[in-house]
Formats: structure tokens, sequence, C-alpha cells
């Protein structure tokens, strides 16, 4: 492997001390790890650790506050809340899971093949991907789920339509650059073949962007995919999910019912907020902007 | 009571590779109208220096130990406003890259206008102009001028306008920092001119910090060499030139290409600058010096009084 | 122009004819047929695309699936209430972001740089509905300082300016509150939007905050910042008439950029908040199954965010010196 591939692996690959000596930035990926790892951890132990079915309706009194027998109180169907908290993860990292692998499969190689090969196909996915692009990312989802229908496949592809256009910029931009790079251009000169040099030369360099990326997109998926739930877009509804709950618990408000929507709302933050502080950490670690 | 008096000054940059000091130990005085040449490699702590001077050094810098009076005040003691007070009034600077040096958005006049008015508040905006004008007019502008963009000046316009700038409040100081480095030699002298034209004028302390000897000798009438942030050599730039001491002083000497010597080799000084984090035990100079003795590796020299007016930081003197 | 065409594309394309979607259940083949040709589904598809294109230029969006009624006229009078909910919201994101920016840019690496940073980062993961409704919870059932839906008080609506017989009023109730002298309106007004573009300006400022401080970090290191510092020039000076000045541009374009996605969540935020604009006439005719409705809607969107890109495209050119001579 060339040189700069080592480097790059050598960031790549940060020993969990490494992590912590590197300023704000590593200590934003470990927290952001902890965060989501435990809330994945969580939803997976779910069906074990829930007191209460999470689905079943009437275990306890309507619409009661917190309380002992019930830590996180119940919602106006008397289903426990807490047990929808433990639970209610899962469709959302699966969604995201799902836009996020589509956009890396679609987007990363079409922006490979658009930009190495260039002339009038880069030109039309250039076009079509900056449309995209500048469209509101929400609104275009929203419709693109309208017209889909519910299910965990329409709203990751609904959400990764949208994300598709990130990921093929920042591949392009990397490739424009480094095909121009001497050292591609010696690898041509001896006769390797074009995708060879894409893959051994370009494609790791691209790597830590791409994570980068990724993470980021991670995070917009959980709040996209919050957001279509709201405007009704989302799953089926016996399934608990956070999403549904801040969606339902907005008939209780004027009740003063807090808890139904707290909790929930809560933890799509943190959720989102995990797989933020990683992407940003990530960018900052593996593009150091502002050292003296 | 002098000008300018700089007493032990150690400047430290604090790295995350290591502490890097700069400026270490340094004194020295300027009176009124004195030209005197700053000369060293890059690295050597001259810039540095300069910036100390009017409290601009650049952080993880900060000044470890020292005093730096102006007229008798201690500026490392003063207050943010007071320092403000000072900069652009009694002590000017000129920096090195014109075409970085001047605000984009900003219209050349109003660069004038602004300092002016900063300055002195009472003044009016008609006073203002009018004064602009006189200085464009001092550094050889043309005042229809005034109100286009610095993006549409040449380098040398602009290191014009920057000698302006710095000039404009008629200080008792001005420090020059690499002046020339950015421009083509033509340019140069005719901005070294323009300076020493503006320091007759108002009779101003010029401190010239550069890397290039030809420059000092020309137009300085005392020489500092800087070497690993200390003083190396001090003298009268004649008697500099004529019976040069350190080793260093001797090799950048010996660096100056001479036409009249046209077909001997060009000399340079054998080595590298030094690693300012991992500066050898004894004489900072020694690896790179011909004359290196067995003392210079353990013990640091000290300044010996040569002749009047001239010192060298070499055991080859003294040094004890 | 291609974004549209990519708009109608998306909408006549993807799987489901979007008539029978509307007839979600079954409904008899006459139905479905008298409404294809009511609404000039039944032409070949290259025949609509030129047919919508034309409308458009006439400002005709189509018309609605419920009640045939021009889309048009219903996004125009819902345009309103949307931009200035955009508006205020994009005063408080960009003003509290820059401020907060330069602020952390001045004080870099300190604990309020920090302290900033990370309340932007939180505040770009709150989910949009989710602060929405903490503010109606807190504000509006707990402590009654703010109305929790609505554009204004039922009847209050400001009528804009009358002279004579004519009424000039430009659908925001601010302005036209103020149009017409009406200082009460003007208040109510603002107390009813107080709560929406909050909610949307804070989720949006993490961005500028981000922005402002990066660009103003990068400046504040170049020669000429410091070269004004030397000159003796004031701190307050040297932070906005160089570093700002010069940091301000692509903030800028960033707020061109980030209209996109005020748009989006314009949209939570108005169902959140009953407002009536376009965002919730989205949600609306999506809950009706109106694809007409929603892609005129979307494609009038596109031509917004296509609008707005250009004016600060103009705005830009302006105002860089560099450019403009």
């Amino acid at each position: 492997m060339t040189e700069i591939d080592q480097t790059i692996y050598k960031r790549l690959t940060p020993s969990l001390k490494s992590l912590t000596q590197r300023g704000l930035a590593g200590w934003m990926v470990i927290a952001g790890c902890i965060i989501v790892l435990s809330i994945v951890i969580m939803t997976i132990l779910s069906p074990w650790i829930t007191p209460y079915d999470p689905s079943a309706l009437n275990v306890g009194p309507l619409r009661t506050p917190p309380s002992m027998q019930f830590p996180l109180g119940t919602n106006h169907l008397g289903q426990d809340m807490l047990s929808r908290i433990l639970s209610g993860g899962g469709n959302m990292l699966l969604v995201a899971l799902l836009s996020v692998t589509i956009c890396l499969l679609i987007g990363v190689p079409i922006g490979l093949v658009a930009s190495y090969i260039g002339g009038a196909v880069d030109k039309i996915l250039s076009l079509i991907m900056d449309s995209i692009y500048a469209f509101p990312g929400l609104v275009l989802a929203i419709v693109i789920a309208a017209m889909l229908g519910r299910g965990v496949v329409n709203m990751a592809l609904s959400i990764a339509v949208v994300y598709v256009p990130s990921y093929f910029r920042i591949v392009r931009s990397h490739v424009l650059t480094i095909k121009e790079l001497p050292y591609t251009q010696a690898a041509r000169a001896i006769g390797a073949k074009g995708y060879t040099i894409v893959l051994s030369y370009i494609l790791p360099n691209l790597i830590p962007s791409i994570v980068s990326v990724a993470t980021i997109n991670f995070a917009d998926a959980i709040l996209t995919a919050a957001g279509l739930t709201f405007v009704g877009l989302g799953l089926e509804k016996d399934i608990p999910d956070w999403g549904w709950d801040l969606t339902d618990g907005r008939m209780l408000l004027p009740s003063g019912a807090w808890w139904v929507i707290t909790f929930p709302g809560i933890m799509i933050v943190l959720l989102a907020l995990g797989f933020t502080l990683i992407g940003e950490g990530l960018s900052d670690l593996l593009n150091p902007r502002l050292d003296h | 009571m002098s000008l300018l008096n700089v007493e032990s000054l150690t400047v430290d940059y604090q790295t995350r590779a290591g502490r890097v000091r700069a400026v270490d130990v340094v004194s020295f005085v300027i009176e009124k109208g004195e030209t005197v040449g700053l000369v060293g490699e890059s690295g050597s702590g001259k810039s540095t220096l300069g910036h100390s001077i009017v409290r601009l050094i650049p952080p993880p810098g900060i000044v470890k130990n020292g005093k730096i009076w102006i007229e008798g005040k201690n500026i490392l003691n003063i207050t943010e406003e007071e320092m403000r007070s000072i900069r652009g009034s009694k002590v000017g600077y000129i920096f090195q890259d014109p075409t970085t040096s001047l605000n984009p958005v900003k219209n050349v006049g109003d660069h004038f206008i602004e300092l002016i008015q900063q300055h002195q508040p009472k003044c009016s905006n008609e006073e203002a102009l009018n004064q602009t004008r006189k200085i464009f007019q001092d550094v050889g502008i043309l005042p229809e001028r005034i109100n286009d963009y610095p993006h549409q000046f040449s380098g040398g316009m602009r290191q014009r306008i920057m000698i302006g700038l710095a000039t404009a409040l008629n200080p008792d100081i001005v420090i020059a920092d690499e002046p020339t480095t950015a421009l083509d030699v033509i340019i140069q002298a005719k901005i070294l001119d323009l300076l020493l034209e503006l320091r007759q004028k108002h009779r101003m302390a010029l401190i010239l910090i550069t890397h290039d000897l030809g420059i000092i000798f020309e137009n300085c009438e005392r020489i500092i060499v800087m070497y690993a942030g200390k003083f190396v050599e001090y003298a009268n730039s004649i008697e500099l030139h004529r019976r040069p001491l350190h080793p260093y002083t001797k090799g950048l000497l010996q660096t100056i290409p001479n036409i009249e010597l046209a077909d001997q080799k060009l000399e340079s000084i054998s080595g590298s600058p030094p690693d300012m984090l991992n500066l050898p035990n004894g004489c900072p100079f020694w690896p790179r010096c011909p004359k290196v003795m067995k003392v210079c590796k353990r013990k640091e020299p000290e300044i010996t009084q040569v002749r009047k007016n001239h010192g060298v930081r070499c055991f080859l003197y003294g040094g004890k | 122009m291609l974004l549209l065409s990519f708009v109608f594309l998306i909408v006549r394309v993807l799987p489901g004819d979007p008539v029978l979607l509307h007839f979600e259940k079954a409904a008899s083949p006459e139905t479905i047929e008298s409404m294809r040709v009511r609404l000039g589904l039944d032409k070949p598809l290259l025949n609509q695309y030129f047919d919508y294109f034309l409308g458009l230029l006439h400002g005709d969006l189509g018309k609605s699936m419920q009640d045939f009624s021009p889309v048009g006229q219903q996004i125009f009078s819902a345009f309103p209430a949307t931009l200035e909910l955009a508006i205020f919201s994009m005063i408080i994101a960009a003003g509290l972001g820059i401020v907060l920016g330069i602020r952390s840019s001045k004080s870099y690496n300190s604990f309020q740089d920090h302290a900033i940073r990370m309340f932007g980062t939180v505040m770009y993961a709150i989910p949009i509905f989710f602060l929405g409704m903490l503010f109606q919870m807190v504000f509006g059932v707990g402590l009654h300082w703010f109305p929790t839906g609505g554009r204004i008080y039922p009847g209050m609506d400001p009528d804009g300016l009358s002279l004579g017989n004519i009424q000039f009023s430009t659908g925001l109730y601010t302005v036209d509150s103020l149009l017409e002298g009406d200082l009460l309106k003007f208040a109510q007004s603002l107390r009813y939007l107080f709560l929406p573009s909050l909610t949307l300006g804070l989720v949006l400022c993490g961005v500028f905050i981000r922005m402002t401080r990066s660009n103003m970090l990068e400046i504040l290191r170049l020669d000429f910042v410091t070269a004004a510092k030397a000159r003796g020039l004031k701190e307050r000076t040297v932070l906005y008439s160089y570093a700002f000045r010069n940091a301000f541009l692509p903030v800028l374009t960033m707020m061109g950029l980030q209209f996109a996605v005020l748009l989006g969540g314009a949209i939570l935020t108005e169902t959140t908040f009953s407002w009536p604009g376009l965002g919730r006439y989205l949600v609306d005719r999506i809950n009706f199954r109106d694809y007409t409705a929603i892609q005129g809607d979307i494609v009038f969107f596109g031509l917004l965010v296509a609008l707005v890109s250009l004016v600060v495209d103009i705005l830009y050119a302006y105002l860089d010196p560099r450019i403009r001579l």
C-alpha cells in the first residue's frame, strides 16, 4: 500500500488510549460511541428487560404520571412508558442503518464512476445530484414517502434519496483532487487499469471522509425518520417507536401529561446527539485545522 | 531616558510538541532617530522580538520574563487600552506581505481615515481626508486613488500604503518586519528609499528586521545579529563589515555574492538552522561552527565587549 | 428548470397511479376515469409535461383532487404565513448564530467557546416538533405566556393599508398590522409568531454558530487583522469591521442554503403550532391523498428555493468589491 494509505489507516484505527489524548475531539467520539452503544444494547436487550409488554394495552391506569410502579408514567392507552422507551429505538435504528447502507451502496460507487470517467456522464449526474441536494430535504423525503407508503424499507428509501447527493459530492470532490495528483498519474503511466487505480489509490483516501459523512448522516436519518413519523408517514402503529409516542403524545399536551412526550423526545435527542458527536469528533480528528 | 529599552526579554511558545524559546534573555537600547538592523535566519527570533515590542505576539507565545521600556514606561505592565493608544501613534509596524496586510473590503482611503480618527477622535472627516491626501503624496500614490480597493494596487504600491499607514501618525519608532522580502528587487530598492526618506523627514527610529544582509548594510547604522533567540554579535555597520568577529557573522558575510570575486565559489554556512525544540548543549551554533572548541559544547558563552559598541557572544573572544 | 422536471418526474413516475392512490379503496372505474379526465391526467405523459409547464407560466399549478379548486390559489393564500415564519426564524437563527459564533471565536478554546459549540450541536439534534411541543407545554400550557397555536386571535387578522378603495396587504400579519396602524394587532401577531419562530430558529442556529465561528477563526489569523491591531485600532473595529466583514460573505451564502432547510423545518413547525402555511398545507394534502396539490406545492417549494439562491448570488456579487469591480 502506498504511504498515504498507511497514514490513513493509522489514523482510522486509533486505540482507545490515543483517542483520549487527542483533546476535545477525541472525547467527543468516545462520548458519542458510549451513547450510541448504550442505546443499541438497550434496544437489543429490551425484550428481556422491559417490566411490561410495551404494546400491551391497559397494563395500568390511563395517563398516570411517573410513579413507583410506572417510573415513566403511562400513556392514553394505558401502556407503560418505561417499557416503550426501552424498546422504542429499534425502528429508528433500523431505518437509519438501512438508509445509510443504501446511500453508501449507491452514492459512493456513482460518485467514483462519475468523477473518474468525467465528461457528459459526470455532468449529467452532477446536475441531478445538485438538484436533489438543493431541494429542501425533509420536503423531498415526505413526498417520496407519501408516494411509497408506509414501512421500514420505504422510509429508508425516501431518506436515502435525500442524502445520496452528500456522498456523491464528497466522493467526487476527493476523486477530482486525487485524480490529478502526481502519484495517480504515475500509476496511469505505468499502465495501471482504471479500476485498480480507483480501488487502491483513491478509495482508501476517501474512507475517512465517508465515515465522517456517514455518521452525521445517521443522525440526520434519525431526525428525518422522526419527522416522517410525525406527519403520519412512518410505520405501522403497533410497534413501539419513540416517534409514534411523540406524535401521539401531542394530544395529551393540553391535559398537562408531560411525560408522554418528554421521555421519547429526550431519547431521540440522545441518539441523534450520539451520532453527531461521533461524526463531528471524527471530522475534527481527521482534518486537523486550527492546530498551532 | 532612551526611546526604547528592552531588558532581559524572554519569549516562549508553548506548543504541543514542546516549548520553544524564541527570544532568550535579550537586551538592547535604541535612541531617538537611530536605524538598527536586526538580522538572522528564519526562526532566529527576530520577528518575535519585533512583535513583542508592540505586544502582538501570536498565541501560543507568551512573555516569560523581562521588561520593555518605551520612553520610560514598561509596556508589558500597562493595560490593553493604553497599549492600543501606543500602537500606531508611537510605534509603527510594517508587515512583510503587502498582499495580505490590507482589509480587502475597505478602500485604502478608509484605512487611513479610520486610523486617524481612532487615534484623534476630534478629527473631522474633512481633516482626516486632507491628511490622507498628504500622506498619499508623501508615499507616492496618486490622490485620485483614495477610493480604490487594495486588490487594485500592485504589491509595491500596497507596501507603500502600508508604510504610509505605519508612519501616518509620526511615530517615534517604526518596526519594519521583512518589508521587502515579498517584493522583487527593483521595487525593493524604491521601497527602502521611501522608508528612509520618511524616517529622515520625521526623525523616527527604525528597526529593520530582515535576513538580507545586503539591505542591512546599506541602510542601517547599527546591526544586531541573532541566532536561536539570542544576540550573537552587535556593532556599528561599518565596524561589523570590516571586523566581523562571530563565526556566524563571518559566515553570513561570506554568503553575500561579490561581483568582484566572480570566479570564486559561493560560500554557505554548513549545517542547517537549529531545531528550536531540541537545542544542543552549550553554544547553539557549535554544530555548524568552523572554529568549534571543546568548551563550546558544554557551556553557553556570555557577551564580551570587545570594543566600544562592539559585543560578541563567543568563547573565541572570552565569553565566560 | 431541471429541478422542476425532476419534481414532476417524481410525482408522476413513482409507482402508483396518482388517481388510483387517491382512491385508495376501490372505486368504480367510471369514477376513476372521470377524475382523470377532469384533471387532464388521461393524456399521454409527454403532453401532460408540456401542459404543466405552460400552465406554470400562467401561475396555474393544477387542480386539487379533493375539490378541483385551483391549487395555485390555495398555495398563494398559504404562502405569506410561511414567509413570515421563515423570515422571523431566519432572523433568530442567523442573529443568534452569528453573535454566538463571533463570541465563540473571540474566546477560542475557552469554556465559553466549548459551551457555545455544544449548545449549537445539541440544538440541531433536537427534533423540531419536540422542541416546539416542549415550548408549548412550558410557555403555553404551563405559564400561559404565549399561545400554542394559530396565527392570531380569531377575527383579528390585519387588513393592511387602505387608501380609499384600494387595499394593500402583504399577507404578513406583522407588516400589515403596522400598515394599518394597529399596534394591538401588531403585538398579538408577534405573540403568536414568537414560539414557532423561536423553535425553528433555535434548531437552525447551530449551523450558523459553527460556520461563523470557523470563518472568524480563519480570518482572525490573517495578516490584515494583526496589521489592524498593530495600528492601534479598537478591538471592536477589528472584530467587526475587519474580521466579520470578511467572514460575513460565506455566512450570507449559508443563509441562502439554509433557506431550503428552513422550509423543510417549517413543515414540522407549522404542523406543531397549527400555523396555516405551506407546510401544514402539504401535510393536509398528504392526508387527503391529494396528489396534484402535493405536486403543486412541491413545485412551488422548488421555485422558492431557486429564487432565494438567485437573490443570494446577486447580493454576494454586490457586496464583494472584488467581484463588483
